[in-house]
Formats: structure tokens, sequence, C-alpha cells
């Protein structure tokens, strides 16, 4: 139970707000080796990130970022900056949303898929560091189609609900927060349920 | 996190009056229950009456027209469900339709979306850019016939727009419909007379007036159709079942009493200040956009858009300075959806979640609004300066 004065977030998370490392001064990304944008100001997150990287052994050297989001979206990338930073671009690719928010002390449930952006728009910019130099087979281009613009969720996802065991629409908003925002992709995300339930159970 | 606490959020909650809570600690001697007959029972009831009069009489009603509830939602809540017998049994000349706006409390708008799967049939008034309900649509639905009842609150929660309930009631009458609104966040920062209003139900509550939670009153015009939300008892002459909130019920008639001794004066000084606050935004912050009416609004009320920055983290960094505000992205508030008053008046979806209400009370000072003023500028640079909204392509 919240104490009186604590915030719903954790100390870490509110540290990260506080003081958040690695924001990008200006607009300028020209001095970065990759830069990689998600999100949608109209849903409300969109977060950026730049990197730069030792070429000689792929180690992530530096890592800066924008945010336009709530306190937890500007925390996860403030943290994923400095989780990056000494990796190399494939252990960096893999980072996943759950490491983040564990790095974080825990994310509120409503609040998950602030840390999905950021590690979204990381990948992105390792995929630009790759096409920069001329490594275009390294690109790990999710070949996904963006069922949920707002939340950012992908055939990919829903498929990925559906083998965790999400049969209903609602038990796929459980798994992905698919169509919480707008709800315009109400239709297209049932029809890729059954699909994919289809697909996998034949049902 | 600062030393100073600033509250800026009064059309949430307000604080109790002093006058309030000297009533509430005195009153906690009585414990009688109103409906029993003995001495202690009189002595409860007397103060239930005493308070239902005071209730009244400063809305222009007779106190025989006031029902205590537990909150304004269960006053809202009471006057929708009506519909539910009007479909059935208890008054079978009930027309089926309600009309309502896009801008209401969820306490209507989530009753109204029940009620549809209930059988009645409910239709939404669209608002303009500053929040003012659409008449004209409004005759449109009443001219197309069945409507029995529209409810439209008279003061905005998140933007403070005022409508004109004398015209919108005096229309919804011209039809035949039962005219209610949701006086909430208007009673007690302008004048709430029911005649002059023309309403058959009216919603209050005691926490938006610096009375107690859990108390609110609905006004119920003489012989209007009726029907309990709440069975069981007798009480309030069968109109609202369970022993009668008396510590609540006295401590809004107190609030009612200390808003009657100020509520002119304080809306003058809050709209003194609402200016302050808000030609102070504009002069030292770019790009602020202000949302709802600019003069047919409750004086206390502000809301303001700032491109570039999320409401909730504003909200935060204005709580790390000891200053409280609300915000018109529910991300806050745990639901991702922008407010939906705000996306009702042709705001777009970024905007609304940059967006925060500054809703000022009886404690507000001149001194808390210059802090106000010398802290947002610099918050909302600092959220624009580490966001994506503010690179330039």
């Amino acid at each position: 139970m919240l104490q009186s004065g604590e915030w719903a977030y954790t100390e870490k998370l509110k540290e990260h707000f506080e003081s958040p490392k690695n924001i990008l001064k200006g607009n300028d990304t020209s001095a970065f080796d990759g830069v990689g944008m998600e999100g949608n100001l109209q849903c409300g997150d969109q977060m950026m990130v730049a990197i730069k990287v030792d070429k000689e052994n792929e180690k992530i050297i530096d890592c800066q970022w924008k945010t336009y989001g709530c306190a937890s979206a500007i925390a996860s990338t403030s943290i994923l900056s400095e989780m990056v930073k000494g990796m190399t671009l494939d252990q960096a690719f893999n980072i996943s949303p759950k490491e983040v928010a564990k790095e974080l002390g825990g994310l509120p449930e409503n609040k998950i898929h602030c840390s999905v952006l950021g590690d979204k728009a990381l990948r992105a910019a390792i995929n630009d560091y790759f096409i920069r130099n001329g490594m275009n087979d390294r690109v790990q281009k999710v070949q996904a189609r963006t069922v949920c613009q707002c939340m950012n969720v992908t055939d990919h996802d829903i498929e990925e609900a559906v083998l965790e065991g999400a049969r209903t629409f609602y038990e796929l908003q459980e798994h992905t927060k698919i169509s919480t925002v707008c709800g315009l992709c109400k239709e297209d995300a049932e029809a890729e349920l059954q699909k994919y339930v289809h697909l996998h159970f034949g049902a | 996190m600062s030393s100073r606490q600033i509250y800026f959020d009064n059309n949430a909650t307000t604080p109790l009056h002093p006058e309030v809570k000297k009533e509430l600690v005195a009153a906690m001697e009585m414990f009688g229950n109103p409906s029993s007959m003995h001495a202690f029972g009189r002595e409860a009831r007397a103060n239930v009456e005493d308070a239902r009069h005071r209730v009244a009489s400063f809305m222009g009603a007779n106190e025989s027209e006031i029902v205590f509830t537990g909150s304004g939602s269960e006053a809202n809540n009471t006057v929708l469900s009506l519909f539910v017998c009007g479909s059935g049994q208890c008054f079978p000349g009930m027309r089926p339709k309600i009309v309502t706006s896009r801008i209401e409390h969820p306490c209507i708008l989530e009753t109204s979306e029940c009620l549809v799967h209930r059988g009645v049939d409910v239709s939404y008034l669209e608002v303009d850019g500053y929040g003012k309900v659409d008449i004209d649509q409004l005759e449109a639905q009443l001219k197309a016939g069945g409507v029995g009842l529209v409810s439209v609150m008279m003061a905005n929660n998140e933007i403070g727009t005022i409508q004109d309930i004398a015209s919108i009631s005096a229309l919804a009458h011209q039809y035949g419909a039962l005219m209610h609104t949701d006086a909430v966040q208007a009673f007690g920062k302008v004048p709430v007379d029911v005649n002059q209003l023309g309403v058959d139900f009216l919603t209050i509550s005691g926490h938006k007036i610096y009375g107690p939670k859990g108390i609110g009153a609905l006004y119920v015009r003489k012989g209007t159709p009726y029907c309990p939300f709440i069975r069981g008892g007798h009480q309030e002459k069968g109109r609202r079942a369970g022993t009668e909130n008396t510590l609540g019920i006295m401590g809004l008639a107190m609030a009612v009493d200390m808003r009657k001794a100020e509520m002119e004066s304080e809306a003058e000084r809050l709209l003194g200040l609402k200016e302050v606050l808000r030609k102070g935004i504009e002069e030292r912050i770019d790009e602020a956009l202000f949302n709802g009416h600019p003069t047919d609004s409750v004086p206390n009320t502000l809301n303001v858009s700032f491109p570039g920055a999320e409401g909730e983290s504003i909200l935060l960094y204005l709580d790390l300075a000891g200053i409280a505000v609300s915000t018109g992205s529910a991300c806050a508030s745990g639901s991702l959806d922008p407010s939906h008053v705000l996306l009702a008046t042709g705001v777009d979806a970024e905007r609304a979640h940059g967006s925060i209400r500054i809703s000022m009370g009886r404690a507000t000072t001149l001194e808390e609004v210059e802090y106000m003023l010398d802290v947002l500028p610099g918050v909302i640079e600092r959220i624009r300066n580490m966001s994506t909204a503010y690179i330039k392509a």
C-alpha cells in the first residue's frame, strides 16, 4: 500500500525521472553512428535513441535520447541509455522490455508499454548503424505489420500472445494492451487473433 | 521534494472549510439514528431536517425537494436509473430516450452506456471548440421525438465551461422532456437557482465545496417522476434507503452556508487570480494553448496545453516543486486515453496529452499563483528539451 508522500513509482524510477541521464542536448544527431525513433505523439509516447559505436569491437560507447512521454517513459529511456553502454550491438539488440522494467525496480501494469518503445527505438538505432555501415545483411528488421499504431503492437506480437495462451480479444488486450487508446484497430486486431488461433490451434 | 505544498486541484476535491470542520467535530457527539423516535433520534432528525432546509434554500428549492445521497455520482446515477423503470412498469408513459453530452462526467457517460444495454436509447450532443453544447443538435433530437430526459452538466470539471442551462431546460420542456443538470462543479462557484435554471433534477456534491466527502444531494422538483436507486428503507421519504449520513449532511449544510457567505467575493477574487495566471503563462511560455470558454467559465478553473510536453510529466515535475495540479492526459490516472472532454472540443490527442488543469480555491493566494508562474516555465522548458516533439525535421 502506498504510504503518505510516496509515489506510485519505484525510487529508482523516480531517481531517473528527477535526474534523467544522457539526454541529447539540442537536435543535432550528426555526431552519432545510429539513430532510431519509435512511437507516436498522438498516442502520448515517442522515443528517439542515438548511439555511438566503437567500430573495432562493435560496442556501444555512448547512448543519448529524447522522449515525449510520461515519467515512466522518461525514466525507461534514461535507464536504458545507461544499461547499453559497453554492450555489444548484439547484446543491446536483445534487451527486452522486461529487463528495462526490472532495472527500474518494476513498473505499474498500465505503464509497461512505456518501456517497450525504448528498446524498439534502440533496435531501430542499431539497424540504422548497420545500414550506414553497409551491413544490410545484418539488419534485423522484424518484418512485422503494425496493427495498433498507438500501442505499437504488431502482428508478431499478436501471434506471440496467442502462443502464450490468449484466445479472446480481452486476453489479447491483457497481453499486448492492443486497442486500448483510440480503438480504431479493434476489428483488424480481432481478425489477426482469429487467424493465429486458427493457424496454431486449428480453432 | 519541495517543502512547499500548493494545492491547485480544487476541482478534484477541496479541503474542509474550518467552519465545517468545527461543525463536524461538534456533531460527532451526536450519534442518534434520525429514524429513532427517542430523544437521541429526534436530535439527529432535527439536525438533518435543518440541514435540508439550508441546502434547499441556497438553490431556491423547497426542503421536501432535496434527497441526500452518498455522492454526486450516486445522485446522477439515480436520475438516469429512472429510465430502467421508465422502460418497465413504474412509468409506462416514460419516453425511452436520453439526450446527454459528450463532455459529461464518467458517472453519466458510463451509466448511459449501461442503460443502452438495457434497452434505453441514448444520444450525445456534440460541443464546440469552447465546450458549449450544440443547441441546434439538441432541438433536432427533441423534434425527432421520444426524448424523456435531457442531462447536461452545468459546468465542466476539466475545462470549466458553463452551459446555458436555462435555455437548454426551456427547450427540453418545450418538447416534453425532463431536464437534469449535474451542477457538482458549478454549485458554490456561481449562482445556482433551480427555478431560474428551470431544471427538474440537479446534482450537488459536498466535497467540491469544502464540505465532507461521501455526501451529495439531488434536487427533485415536486411532482417529477422519481425512482429510488437504493431501496430497502423508508429514509428520505423512501427516496433513498440507508441510515442518513448525519455528520456528512450537517457538514454539507455548513459548507453551503459558507458558500452563501463567501461565494460572490471569492468568485471575483479567483477571477482576478485566473487572469494573472493566464497572462503570466501566456507571457512566459511559448505556445501555451488555453482550453475551455474564455468567459463562460467557472472562476477557479484554467486548463492549458503545452505542445511538446506530456501531461503526467508536467504534473510530476510540479509535484516535486510542491505544486499539485491535474492533467488532461489520463495516462496519469491509469487509463491511456486522452481526456474525452478535450477531444470533444476538437483538441487533437497530442494537445490533449500535454494539458494540465489548474483549479484554484478559497485558500489560493496571489503569492501561490506567482510561485506557480516562477516554476511552470522551467518545468515546461525542461520537458520540451528532452522531448522528441521539439526535434526539428
